[in-house]
């Protein structure tokens, strides 16, 4: 018996008449199977994607900086602007994970494994950009306060850039711990289950010789939840040191204090765009759409329109603040944006920010699955440019009429931003095969107080009275 | 290393396994461990063990992190090479908060997650002996060790009776020993 009483009210999380049993077969067994066409033809897409990136990127290294189109006046362009992108959508695994499993939310053990690998393949994604973007690339290990013959010479631990450096490489290796922890008593079950000799050996000593005796899950919870309360205001605070990049400049349209709640509500609505366009699809390829259901893409669907809404806001106190400052600089810079040689990026932002969102509003629309397909990838494409806006049409008109300039990337530039889907799928494809892209113990976990076929019998409770309810559970 | 003989029994529900581990602590058998598929709730109070200490290590850990990052960034600005930067003073505490933050969880987890393999002793290569192959599926098992005072059919009908839908005799190591989870010990296959 549970002592957690969940009322017959609440949509079940796992549909279907399901045992222990039929979770581990649903979600282990496309693991044990060859992967079908589909899986080959993206995965050798992706892989191709990433080889032009590669190639790219040694374009760039070859011939220097010079090869991309940013010039004086526009120093960030596309590059920072994908970084601040990658990093934005890898945020909401964490969320998922950790501040959704500190506020009770049941839901999201069914897309917080797949939420995570997301965010770890978009960190991977993102951190390329700065680094390539030194041009130097040999000389990035500069950025790290190490020992080195200069003096020695430190960093300065005063740079906003700086504080970029220790928070991406923390919240890389946190994320990576806390999936690493969750993912281990399920390579045990998949060890468990093998049936051929290389997949005992790999998942073995994947599994780091998991057996699962009540002390191994008394830790196993403790350090998921200290990892989850580390997690929550690291999470936060990565995209707020991401904003402090742009926010600690003097540069009009940067120089504001809106900025770090601002990013990290963007980098929610984002993320969450980006898992919900992973597992429209994922879901619906490996059939586990009893587990997530269209249940959890409405949940999704319903902090995109909040996060969508606390961005709209954003923007508009943007302007307001602009105005209300009574500063030129920063008028003539929000003039420039809407209504300069950049305007189509500005609008664009806008309506796929700001206007499209708020059809979610409409629980027919929150639950159709092809709608939630395309607005997550129009949210994406609005987040991007939101970042462009930002970085591009802050810096294309400077103080100095002289220096004005307009900006258009080189084919480097978007094949390195290409390069980085290659990245991104091509992880993805390799941990939808050979990973549990649900945390099949989790699912267990949940299954008496969620799953479809236990609610059922939870009616016969919710009938009895309170006296009654409360003896039983007494003296069970 | 100690390879001993131990008696298996397998639950098909929690329900059922709650009873059993009170029936088996109050039989006086020696409890070896239980193995579940994922947590259950209650199960360590129910088997007496004590609440873990590991957000403890993590704490301290983390005050590891806070104390390395403030001291290494105060010793370079103070004393290893001070650079004026704009006129701001040496000791600027607010600027130094992201640093000392992200290094405060940084250790925190790092820390709490090698605590986490030691103490359960799990790491790449290391192998124990599995009761059950659906002990991490959908069965709950108890593991009783055996030795010289106690018959083993004894045993065996007492874990029937505790509501068991199988019971069998397990000679296996005890501990844990590096391993090919694709190869048999030699104990295994006597």
């Amino acid at each position: 018996m549970h002592l957690k009483y969940e009322s017959f009210v609440r949509e079940p999380l796992v549909d279907g008449d399901k045992t222990y049993h039929d979770i581990t077969e649903d979600i282990i067994s496309p693991i044990e199977k060859k992967p079908g066409r589909m899986w080959y033809v993206g995965f050798f897409f992706s892989v191709a994607l990433l080889m032009f990136g590669v190639f790219s990127v040694f374009w760039e290294v070859y011939f220097g900086i010079g090869v991309w189109g940013i010039n004086r006046t526009v120093g960030w362009g596309w590059d920072i602007t994908n970084f601040v992108w990658w990093v934005g959508i890898g945020h909401a695994g964490t969320l998922i994970s950790a501040i959704l499993l500190l506020f009770r939310q049941g839901w999201r053990t069914g897309v917080n494994r797949a939420a995570e690998a997301m965010t770890i393949f978009a960190v991977m994604c993102a951190g390329q950009f700065p680094i390539f973007h030194m041009g130097r690339v040999w000389d990035a290990m500069w950025v790290l306060p190490l020992p080195n013959s200069r003096g020695p010479l430190w960093p300065n631990f005063n740079s906003a850039l700086l504080w970029d450096v220790f928070a991406i490489s923390t919240y890389f290796t946190v994320s990576l711990l806390f999936w690493y922890s969750g993912l281990i008593p399920d390579f045990a079950t998949i060890r468990d289950r093998a049936k051929t000799k290389f997949r005992k050996r790999a998942y073995g000593l994947a599994s780091f010789g998991w057996t699962g005796t009540a002390k191994n899950w008394q830790r196993q919870e403790a350090l998921a939840l200290v990892l989850a309360g580390l997690s929550t205001p690291l999470v936060l605070s990565v995209h707020t040191i991401v904003s402090f990049d742009f926010a600690t400049s003097v540069i009009p349209g940067w120089h504001t204090t809106i900025f770090p709640p601002y990013f990290v509500a963007g980098a929610i609505f984002s993320g969450f765009a980006m898992v919900n366009t992973l597992l429209v699809v994922t879901r619906k390829i490996l059939g586990l759409e009893d587990y997530i259901t269209v249940g959890h893409l409405e949940a999704m669907n319903k902090v995109i329109v909040l996060t969508g809404s606390i961005v709209g806001v954003a923007y508009l106190t943007e302007l307001f603040m602009a105005w209300y400052s009574g500063v030129l600089y920063e008028q003539e810079a929000f003039k420039w944006r809407i209504m300069g040689p950049y305007w189509w990026s500005y609008w664009a932002m806008m309506t796929c920010n700001v206007v499209s969102p708020q059809l979610f509003w409409f629980k027919k629309l929150r639950r159709n699955i092809p709608f939630t397909f395309i607005m997550s990838i129009v949210v994406n494409i609005g987040m991007w440019f939101e970042r462009f806006v930002i970085i591009v049409t802050s810096l294309y008109r400077d103080y100095i009429p002289g220096s004005w300039t307009y900006y258009s990337p080189t084919w480097p530039e978007v094949g390195f931003y290409l390069g980085t889907f290659g990245l991104f799928f091509t992880c993805y494809f390799l941990f939808a095969k050979y990973f549990p892209v649900i945390a099949v113990s989790e699912i267990k976990f949940i299954l008496k107080t969620s799953g479809e076929n236990y609610k059922k019998k939870m009616n016969v409770i919710d009938e009895k009275s309170i006296e009654e309810f409360v003896h039983e559970q007494a003296h069970h | 290393m100690a390879i001993k003989k131990f008696a298996v029994a397998a639950y098909d529900d929690e329900e059922v396994l709650f009873p059993a581990v009170k029936k088996v602590r109050n039989s006086g058998y020696k409890l070896h461990d239980v193995y579940t598929p994922f947590p259950v709730h209650g199960l360590d109070g129910a088997l007496g063990l004590k609440e873990t200490d590991l957000h403890v290590a993590g704490f301290i850990y983390g005050l590891c992190g806070t104390s390395t990052a403030l001291g290494f960034m105060s010793w370079i600005f103070l004393s290893d090479w001070p650079i004026n930067f704009g006129g701001k003073p040496h000791f600027s505490l607010p600027a130094f908060i992201p640093v000392t933050f992200e290094l405060t969880v940084l250790f925190a987890a790092v820390g709490m997650v090698l605590t986490f393999c030691y103490l359960n002793q799990i790491m790449p290569g290391v192998k124990k002996h599995v009761f059950h192959p659906r002990q991490s599926d959908d069965l709950f098992i108890i593991v009783i060790e055996l030795n010289d005072h106690v018959a083993e059919t004894e045993v065996l009908d007492f874990m029937k009776s505790t509501g068991a839908i199988e019971t069998n005799v397990q000679t296996a190591e005890s501990e844990w020993w590096y391993g090919r989870w694709d190869q048999k010990e030699a104990y295994e296959l006597s």
